[in-house]
Parts: C-alpha cells; structure tokens; sequence
C-alpha cells in the first residue's frame, strides 16, 4: 500500500503485533514451564516468569528416564533419521519418476503417471492396516525402514517435479545430446542443478511430514528405543493414576519443535537464494 | 571440415503428415549454406534432421561421405546454435563452453586452451566466470557459438540464431557470423526467415517452400533469375512485382482484362507467343512515365533516398523503388493515374501460370 496515512500504520501494526502475541504466548508458556519445576507447573495460575531448573529439566529428559519413554536424544535421533529418510527418498523417487514420465517415450507412460497421481487419494491413514500387514510380513516391525519405506511413494512430489521439468527448454535437454551427454548425464549436470530450488522446497515440506507422522510409527513400533519423539510426547503425558511431569513434557515438546524449525529457518536462507539467482 | 549431402531426404510425421518431400543438396567442404523460406516450409525440421534431433523418414544424410542416419547427435561430429542459445543457466560461461569437451574427456589442459582461443575470438574472454543470466543477447548468443567453436566440429548449423536479437545488434552479429566463417572454414548450415541474412551470409541459398525445395543457387542467381513465382515473391524487398498478363501471337502483352499494355514485342521472348503467362518485375527494376503498366498510385513511402510507389493495376498491387529525386518537381499524390515500366536496362521476368515455374528460352 502507498497511502502514507499514520494512523493506519498504527492499526496496523497493533493487529500485527496481537496476531503474534496470540501465536507466540502458548510457545512463551512452553518455554517458561519447561524451566519451573513439577510443583510452580502444577499451581493454578502458573508463574509466567522463568524458573531455575532450565538444565535440569533438558539435562532429565534428554539423558534420563521420565515417565514410560526412553531419553529424549534417542527419541530425537530416530525422529531425524525417519523424517530425514522420508524427505531424501521421497525427493529421490519422485525426481526420477518424474525424469522418466517427462524425457522418456514408452509404452503407457501416461498410464503410469495416472497410476502414481491416483495414490494422492490414497494417504498413509487410509491404507494403513494393508500397509501393517505388509511390512508386519516382510519383519520390518520396529525397524526404520519400517518406519519410513511406506511413507517414501509420493505422488504430490512426482507431479510438482513433472511440472518444472516441462518448463525446462527442450533446447537444452538437445544442446545437451548434441554435447553428448547421455539421459543420466543430464540428469546429473543439468536437471539436478536446476532443480535445487524445487528441492529445497520439497525438502522442507517434507521434512515436516516425516518429523510430524504420528499414526504410522504409533501402529509399527512395539519398541520403546524405536518410538519418535512426537510419540514419546503423547506417552509422556500420563493416564489417570500418575501424575504428568508437565515441566517435563513442556521441554520434551520444545525439543522437538527445535529440528523442524531449524530446517524451516535453515533452508530458507537457501530458498531466497535460490529465489533471487532465478536462473532463466 | 566436411562436405554435407542430403539425398532425396524426406520427412513424415506419424498421421502421414509429410514435411519434407525428397530434398536432395550437396554442401562442399567449407561451404556456407543458407536455407530461407516461410515458417512452416520445413527449414528446421531439415537442420534437426541434421542434428539427429529429428529421425530421417528417408533418404539418406551424409557427413563426409558417411551416412549418419541411425547415428547420435554426438556421433555426428556437428555443433548446434540454437535460437534461443540453449545455454545451461546454471554453469558459467567457461563451464557452459567446456562442458562437450568435458563429456567427450578432453584433458583439463585442452580445454582450458580450446575456450581461451574460443573466447578470444569471440571477445568473450572477461566473461568467463558470468552466468548468462548476467549476459546481453548478443554476449549469449557468441557463447552459444564458442559452445560450437571449442568442438571443433564437421558441420556448424546455425538455428535462426539471431532472430532474438534487437535490429541493430542482428546486423552486427550477421558481420560476426561472416567473420567467424571466413576464419574458421568450417562447413556451414543456416537457417532462416530472414531473406537479408540469407542475401548476406550465402555462399549459396536454399529456397524451400511447403516441404520442397524451390531454387538452389548463389544470392545473385536466387535475385536476378528466381525460379519461381514462390522465390520471385519471396526474395526481394519488396518482392517483386507479378502481373498475370496474356501474350497475343504479334507477342503484344494484354493484361487480365483484355486491354494492351505497352510494352514492346522486343520485349517479350519469341516462345511466349500466345500464351497465358506472369510477368515479373523487380521495383527496383522499374521506372515512372515509361511506356509499361497504368498504374492507380495508393500510397507513397518515403525511405531517405529513394521512395516507395504504392499502387495498383487493376487487382494486381504493384510496388516502384525510385530514387526520390525522380518526383522532387511533382510529387506523386494518393489517386494519381501513372505509367510504369521496366527500365530498359533488366530483362522482364516470365513464369509460368499454372506450374509457377520460371520460362526461359
């Protein structure tokens, strides 16, 4: 806007500002808990200053046993490892079936890229017990690749790969074959780079979706030391007879929130830069 | 350096949709051939084929006596620049030069020496570390040619390169091109739209039309005996003037209508006698109060110099280039009912009206 008026520069920034003051207390609580102890958590109403026991509390959870789960770091790790494969294999297998719908005439291409859009309507959530069954059969039950193959086949991945590859010149994939270049070669010097923004895209969205499954690793882990950390957060918070270690649970869940975030902050810097160098 | 053949080549696409019907061309080492026509008369389709971009329907296409049909692009032994210059975005000037010798592994020595004497003659040279996103049109387009250069290949084609280029910079790059050529000697296929860069850059011109070619020839045999009335129209700017007429046995000249044009029998070869025949003359060729054509003046354009005469005769429009001094006493005005006529000095053109051919004796 270029109307030069204060007043509504004022208004303005005071719904900003109450649009981030309403996003950003609930993350102030998390943050000023999980430095009380079990006892400041439990008192109606809460002190909304910071307490004493900040190490405390990360030192107990990252490294000792609270309530029914495993340390936090081991939890944290094999977070990473699920959301870090799904992301890579995910970005791995849609680029190179959307390599291969895109530059590739064979039979029944176009029946394969319905085939792969098709799954969209088929979400981890609904075709959860078949996948059980199946990788219950293949004994990948408490494994990681348990964890992460049924989740890796990513149609939306394919189809946002296929759609930049067609705006990619034909002139180059021919100055490319007139240069010698071989269909991998290409790939490898001339798609790939290209893509990078495309994929750091994906890779931040998808390394949300990895960090974020709950329902999957909830039905395929029977192991404590397999269990993610988002599912370590819900088996924190206890039933009706033991008491919860809010304090606990708060700092369980600020770690957890710290990877993704990390990822979003991270790869946006490189995103921008993607952005501004556009190469076209 | 390599001579180039094609053999009654032809192009089908699938759906029997025939591009290129039988051309048959042979390129001399170190020739600069142009091939000029039409969008759609199936120049590219011809360079692609070249290429190996495009498969050959049939016929046969050879590079140095060696037929390259079922071959690779890069087992042809040609290099490519594209219209639009196909440069890798992502790579630098030097990477984006480098990058065939790269494949075919070249040793590191040989190609930083074959892009510095490429870049030197191109004056590329303190735009090495650029991307070409931070290039002009005409710095892309000479990477696009050192692309070519540094391979050293048989064959350069040349894919309308200029035709994104702003005016004054194509006539600039077209000298470029001619320098390039003459330098280099290598064997050369460009094609076009433009009939001032086929005039300029031909060694020799391949006029196609709907998939056939019309006339092969020099840039002067293409201009002052075009073979037919496709080529007569086409080269030329303007183009030239066609006026179907009637020739009588007394080899007087009688137009659509009926009425006597004045032209005399001398004028008219002997074999035409009697025959429905088109008439051609170049504007450039004609002059004002000869004997010749009436003519109902449209419009006149003034270009510097000289002067473009709009009018009809009849249906038929008819252009005259003259010098402005011609009408500097009385300038032509919008209405004005003038003769026109070949000036004596260039014979007329005839064709044949049903086949379009050109007549000679």
């Amino acid at each position: 806007m270029i109307e030069r008026r204060p007043i509504l520069d004022i208004i303005t920034h005071l719904v900003l500002i109450l649009g981030v003051a309403i996003v950003a207390f609930p993350l102030y609580i998390t943050v000023v808990a999980s430095t009380q102890t079990a006892q400041e958590v439990a008192q109606a109403p809460m002190s909304l200053i910071p307490g004493s026991h900040f190490l405390d509390n990360y030192y107990t959870v990252l490294f000792g046993h609270a309530a029914n789960t495993p340390p936090v770091a081991r939890m944290m790790w094999v977070s990473t490892v699920m959301a870090l494969v799904i992301a890579i294999g995910k970005i791995a297998i849609s680029m190179l079936s959307a390599f291969a719908v895109v530059y590739f005439r064979f039979r029944f291409r176009m029946f394969f890229f319905w085939m792969i859009f098709v799954t969209l309507m088929l979400p981890v959530e609904v075709r959860i017990a078949p996948t059980y069954k199946v990788v219950a059969d293949l004994g990948m039950i408490n494994s990681y690749a348990g964890l992460t193959l049924p989740l890796i086949a990513s149609a939306t991945a394919t189809f946002l790969f296929r759609q930049f590859f067609l705006t990619v010149p034909d002139e180059l994939i021919e100055a490319a074959r007139i240069d010698g270049a071989g269909p991998m070669r290409f790939f490898k010097d001339v798609l790939f780079p290209l893509s990078r923004t495309t994929i750091a895209a994906l890779f931040v969205i998808q390394f949300i979706y990895g960090w974020n499954q709950y329902l999957w690793p909830l039905i395929m882990t029977t192991q404590e030391d397999m269990y993610p950390v988002v599912i370590g957060i819900k088996r924190m918070i206890a039933g009706g007879d033991s008491v919860t270690e809010w304090n606990l649970v708060m700092a369980t869940a600020l770690l957890a929130m710290i990877p993704p975030a990390a990822v979003v902050i991270l790869m946006q810097k490189w995103f921008v830069k993607g952005l501004v160098d556009a190469e076209k | 350096m390599a001579t180039l053949s094609f053999s009654n080549v032809k192009k089908t696409y699938p759906g029997d949709i025939a591009v290129i019907h039988g051309v048959n061309l042979d390129v001399t080492d170190g020739e600069f051939i142009v091939i000029v026509g039409p969008s759609g008369c199936g120049k590219s389709t011809m360079m692609r084929m070249v290429a190996g971009l495009e498969s050959i329907t049939a016929g046969e296409i050879s590079i140095d006596g060696k037929v390259v049909n079922k071959l690779e692009p890069a087992e042809r032994d040609i290099a490519m620049v594209f219209q639009n210059y196909a440069l890798y975005p992502h790579m630098t000037v030097f990477e984006n030069m480098a990058y065939g010798l790269k494949i075919r592994k070249f040793d590191k020595k040989e190609i930083r020496k074959r892009v510095d004497n490429a870049a030197q003659i191109l004056e590329l040279s303190h735009l090495l570390d650029r991307r070409p996103r931070q290039l002009s049109g005409g710095q892309r387009q000479r990477v696009a040619m050192g692309r070519a250069i540094v391979r050293d290949p048989k064959v350069f084609l040349f894919d309308e390169p200029l035709s994104n280029l702003d005016a004054k910079l194509r006539v600039q790059m077209r000298l470029e091109i001619q320098k390039l050529h003459r330098r280099l000697r290598t064997t050369s296929l460009y094609v076009t739209h433009d009939q001032v860069e086929a005039m300029t850059l031909a060694q020799r011109m391949v006029v196609m039309n709907k998939g056939i070619v019309e006339q092969i020839g020099t840039p002067v045999e293409v201009f002052e005996r075009p073979a037919s009335i496709f080529v007569a129209s086409f080269i030329g700017s303007p183009p030239m003037n066609l006026l179907p007429v009637q020739i009588d046995a007394q080899r007087r000249v009688l137009d659509e209508n009926g009425a006597l044009l004045d032209f005399e029998p001398s004028q008219v070869p002997a074999f035409l006698a009697d025959r429905k025949v088109v008439m051609g003359m170049r504007p450039e060729h004609m002059t004002l109060h000869a004997q010749g054509v009436p003519l109902n003046v449209e419009m006149v354009e003034i270009l510097g110099s000289e002067q473009l005469i709009h009018g009809r005769h009849g249906d038929t429009p008819i252009v005259l280039r003259c010098p402005v001094g011609l009408t500097r006493d009385y300038p032509l005005q919008p209405g004005e009912a003038v003769q026109v006529g070949s000036d004596g000095t260039h014979a007329l053109h005839w064709f044949d009206s049903d086949t379009g051919k050109r007549l000679e004796a």
